[in-house]
């Protein structure tokens, strides 16, 4: 098998399926036309078809590099055994890194791509380096297949009855399309229905604010001007079952402003001494909102980059959130404590089509 | 080997006899017969399918050990693990068991840095792959299903990446957990039911990360492997595609035996990609999630982004105005999150159906095994490259913070540079890209015609100076006219051969407009043809 294969006969011999072309290379008389297929190049001998000594270097240098790889995992077990997990050393200019972890990666890496080299060299260097040519085939039948395949699957649809017999047809199109539904019902108990879940948190009347760094009680004197206080619903533990799912929900930032900044009516009644709690959950898909700009009171979500304005309502000023923070109104207790007036007035977190 | 032995008498090598024990129940000789010499065609570009098989493979051992540890549980437990700074703290088991892995099976790190790192190339090698399948037009028949089965491949490699690095329960994978959660919630009329049943009740429950692993190491990975297996027995019964030149025609394939040069190859190139990524996994740390601590919903990390083949969505949903509004049936419309969720798909589809546009567009149904280059299909490398570019303007939109720190720009201005762009950078994508090719093809027409340029200057006898061009080999001069110039579709006359007047459909008008564009004047540059060439040579040889 070797180069002259010159024919240009299309692989597909079906001409009129052909669309029209303008001039191509292989028109009619190949011998006199100008641009028309050379044939493959003749085969150059490499330096190991022809120098046997040559060849014997190359054997030599791909037996080296299985060598180098049968070392390296040589070295992988050694790194296993003597290396303890935990040793941390420095290496410039990657730093700080685990012996273990950078012996065995690199160890093992030597040994896969030494064998890698190896074989790659010796193909290139020692294995037969003529192209072969192949001929290729038609994909799609000949009329004869065709037929023949056709007149088949008539007699077995004959013999089926398929077609005459209406009533089996399509009670069985019935039945195949109802047996999957079992499927669909099994499905159900994946998870509860939504019902009025994602409208409550678990804030009620008289809860106190609890700090989330001291797990005390907040107090308004607690919350200075120009940083964010963040807070959750006395009697979530972290920890405990429902701690997630809760928290998910309830988290809370609170701010101090100047009462006569807060320029939201509403935001002015459910605050206490300037003191605002808004739901910390972002509006857009539910990240916790954690950046505040002191000077302008606003609020940014770090992972879109909406922006909500706390001495306004908490109104959406940049980014893709679609509604304000909602706010929950506080005040004090008895012992001077903050505590919840109650739910948040509506859902937190991102919308949803029943949110209204 | 050299012992044959077909009388029976003498006793066949070992190997022999257990390749005819397998030959009476298989008959693989005659497969091995068809089989083993088969010819592929060798070129870089085909290397990048090969990466992607390749790093399929490591990430399936690697994931099969990391199953051995790694306990896809959302119980609460205190780290008492050997990792100091996390010690009893509250952690899910599945965190915990990452932690674990990490710093108490020794070689678990390497795996867990081998898996991800092998994942990140998974998908880069399919997607570049993707895009030389594009550009050469190796999609078209016969391959237009295997063309299928790849992008399939990507759609669900991507899927399957994202519920894996879900799966380490991290600050940073929770919060991509839950932005999923508002995404389905945007979803009209079912979204929260969705939800809740995704989820098994109210974000995050303790459902998710025990059904995301089981997406992610059996439901995904078990339809990739169906399809990657019928990919390459595709590529197998089609054989291979090859690039023009000479001696290579549409009816054959000029290459290299299976056996040996090919396994030589093949499987050495096994070896070189898995230990580059294991170097790679040994030297640079990724997803180093002891730093971010465990996931809890209401702490978040800076900086977070996902892996790089979902920031496009995340670029969609970075700047998408927030629209959202209440309808007079009291329900909410989420348009900000809704109108991403939908592009992300669309976008992805419109390159999944392209070959069977250009199909229609062309009419061609001849089978095509030579490559073509990319500038001779001027229209078809346009739109590949504008939908790149569409790509990767929406993953500057991705990292929009990045960009803002980085370069000090401000993120409204990113955000709307993005905006504008996601509209008009692809269109202008197209039409440079458009005029490259066909200034490319002018240039090898003018190569044919006369000559390559030498850059030596001569000066004739009478004075004049002009540039030595050198006459191309016949290989070069048939590499450079051997592609087909298709003619543009035409209207049929408006009246047929009775008088009577012939309707044309609407559809039919705008295939014939489209076709026009691809292979009208606008759309190429005629090549040289045999009798312009020989009119040159003949005549004034000396240009
Ligand atoms: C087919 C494509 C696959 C992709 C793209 C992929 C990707 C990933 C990624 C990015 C991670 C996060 C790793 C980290 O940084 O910790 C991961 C985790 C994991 N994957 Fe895969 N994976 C694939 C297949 C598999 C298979 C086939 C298995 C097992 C049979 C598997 C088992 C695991 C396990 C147990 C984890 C969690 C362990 C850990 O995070 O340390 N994966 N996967
Ligand atoms: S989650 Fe806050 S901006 Fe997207």
């Amino acid at each position: 098998m070797s180069s002259e294969h010159g024919s240009e006969k299309n692989v597909s011999d079906d001409d009129k399926s052909l669309p029209e072309t303008q001039d191509t290379a292989a028109g009619g008389e190949l011998e006199k036309h100008p641009f028309a297929d050379p044939g493959l190049p003749h085969h150059e001998p490499r330096i190991q078809d022809i120098d046997e000594r040559a060849a014997k270097r190359s054997e030599r240098v791909v037996a080296l590099f299985f060598t180098i790889s049968m070392l390296a995992t040589v070295a992988f077990i050694v790194s296993f055994v003597v290396f303890p997990i935990d040793k941390i050393f420095y290496l410039w200019p990657l730093g700080h890194i685990s012996a273990l972890n950078f012996s065995l990666g690199l160890s093992l890496g030597v040994a896969l791509f030494a064998i890698g080299v190896g074989a790659v060299h010796w193909s290139r260097t020692l294995m037969d380096g003529t192209e072969l040519v192949q001929e290729r085939h038609p994909i799609d039948s000949t009329p004869d297949e065709k037929a023949a395949a056709l007149a088949t699957f008539a007699k077995g649809a004959e013999d089926s009855g398929l077609g005459r017999r209406k009533l089996i047809r399509n009670t069985m199109f019935g039945a195949l399309a109802l047996v999957p539904l079992s499927g669909v019902v099994l499905l159900r108990d994946l998870g509860p229905l939504p019902e009025d879940k994602l409208r409550h948190t678990m804030w009620r009347r008289g809860l106190k604010l609890i700090n989330m760094n001291t797990n005390e009680p907040l107090r308004p004197e607690d919350i200075t001007v120009g940083s964010l206080s963040f807070a959750k619903p006395e009697g979530l533990e972290e920890g405990s079952h429902d701690f997630h799912r809760e928290i998910a929900k309830a988290a809370l930032m609170l701010v101090r402003l100047e009462p006569g900044d807060i320029k939201d009516k509403q935001e002015l009644d459910w605050s206490h001494e300037g003191i605002v709690a808004y739901s910390k959950i972002c509006t857009h898909v539910g990240c916790p909102v954690s950046l505040y700009e002191q000077q302008t009171h606003h609020v940014l979500c770090p992972c879109h980059q909406s922006t909500f304005d706390l001495s306004d309502g908490a109104r959406v000023i940049f980014g893709p959130a679609g509604h304000p923070l909602p706010q929950l109104a506080i005040t004090v207790n008895d012992e001077g404590e903050l505590v919840a007036r109650g739910d948040f007035a509506e859902p937190v977190g991102p919308s949803f089509w029943e949110r209204g | 080997m050299s012992k044959t032995n077909a009388s029976g008498r003498s006793k066949a090598p070992g190997g022999e006899r257990i390749a005819d024990w397998a030959d009476g129940r298989l008959g693989i000789y005659k497969g091995a017969k068809k089989n083993l010499r088969k010819v592929f065609p060798d070129h870089w570009s085909f290397l990048l399918g090969e990466i992607a098989l390749y790093s399929f493979i490591i990430i399936i051992l690697t994931g099969v050990y990391l199953t051995m540890f790694f306990k896809p549980s959302m119980a609460e437990v205190h780290y008492h693990g050997s990792y100091v700074p996390m010690q009893g703290v509250i952690m899910s088991e599945a965190y915990a068991s990452t932690l674990d892995i990490s710093f108490d099976v020794r070689g678990g790190l390497l795996m867990r840095q081998i898996h991800h790192w092998a994942a990140l190339i998974f998908l880069v090698a399919m997607f570049v792959h993707m895009m030389r399948v594009f550009f050469t037009g190796a999609f078209r028949k016969p391959r237009e299903l295997n063309w299928l089965f790849g992008f399939l491949l990507l759609v669900l490699g991507m899927f399957t990446g994202f519920t894996g690095y879900s799966l380490p329960d991290d600050l940073l994978s929770g919060t991509g957990v839950r932005f999923m959660e508002g995404a389905i919630l945007a979803v009209p009329l079912v979204g929260t039911y969705l939800a809740m049943f995704l989820y098994g009740g109210e974000f995050p429950g303790t459902d998710i990360i025990p059904r995301f692993f089981t997406f992610h190491v059996l439901l995904l990975p078990g339809i990739m492997l169906g399809l990657v297996v019928a990919h390459l027995i595709l590529v197998f019964y089609h054989k291979h595609t090859q690039y023009p030149g000479a001696g290579r025609t549409n009816n054959n394939v000029v290459g290299f035996p299976l056996m040996p040069v090919y396994m030589a190859k093949a499987g050495g190139f096994f070896f070189l990609v898995f230990g580059l990524i294991a170097i790679i996994s040994a030297t640079f740390t990724i997803n180093a999630v002891w730093v971010l601590g465990p996931y809890r919903p209401d702490l978040v990390s800076t900086n977070a982004q996902p892996d790089w083949y979902m920031g496009f969505s995340e670029g969609l949903i970075r700047v998408m105005p927030g629209w959202e509004w209440v309808i007079p049936t009291g329900h909410t419309l989420n348009f900000g999150v809704l109108v991403p969720l939908m592009i992300f798909p669309l976008v992805l589809a419109s390159i999944a159906v392209y070959p069977f546009f250009e199909a229609w567009v062309t009419k061609d149904k001849r089978e095509h095994h030579l490559l073509d280059r990319p500038r001779n299909a001027p229209t078809r490398t346009a739109f590949g490259a504008a939908w790149i570019s569409w790509y990767f303007v929406m993953l500057v939109g991705g990292g929009n913070d990045l960009w803002a720190i980085h370069f000090d720009l401000s993120i409204n201005a990113i955000t709307w540079f993005v905006r504008i762009g996601f509209f008009v950078v692809p269109v202008l994508v197209f039409i440079v890209t458009r005029r490259i090719c066909l200034g490319l093809q002018r240039r090898d027409r003018e190569k044919v015609l006369h000559g390559r340029e030498t850059g030596i200057i001569k000066r004739l006898p009478h004075g004049e100076f002009v540039e030595v061009h050198e006459p191309l080999s016949p290989e070069q001069l048939h590499y450079l006219t051997q592609h087909d110039q298709p003619k543009p579709a035409e209207l049929p006359p408006a009246v047929d051969e009775n008088g009577v007047e012939r309707k044309v459909g609407r559809l039919e008008k705008l295939r014939v407009k489209i076709s026009q564009g691809y292979f009208g004047p606008s759309g190429q540059i005629p090549k040289a043809t045999a009798e312009e060439y020989k009119a040159i040579q003949s005549g004034h040889g000396h240009h």
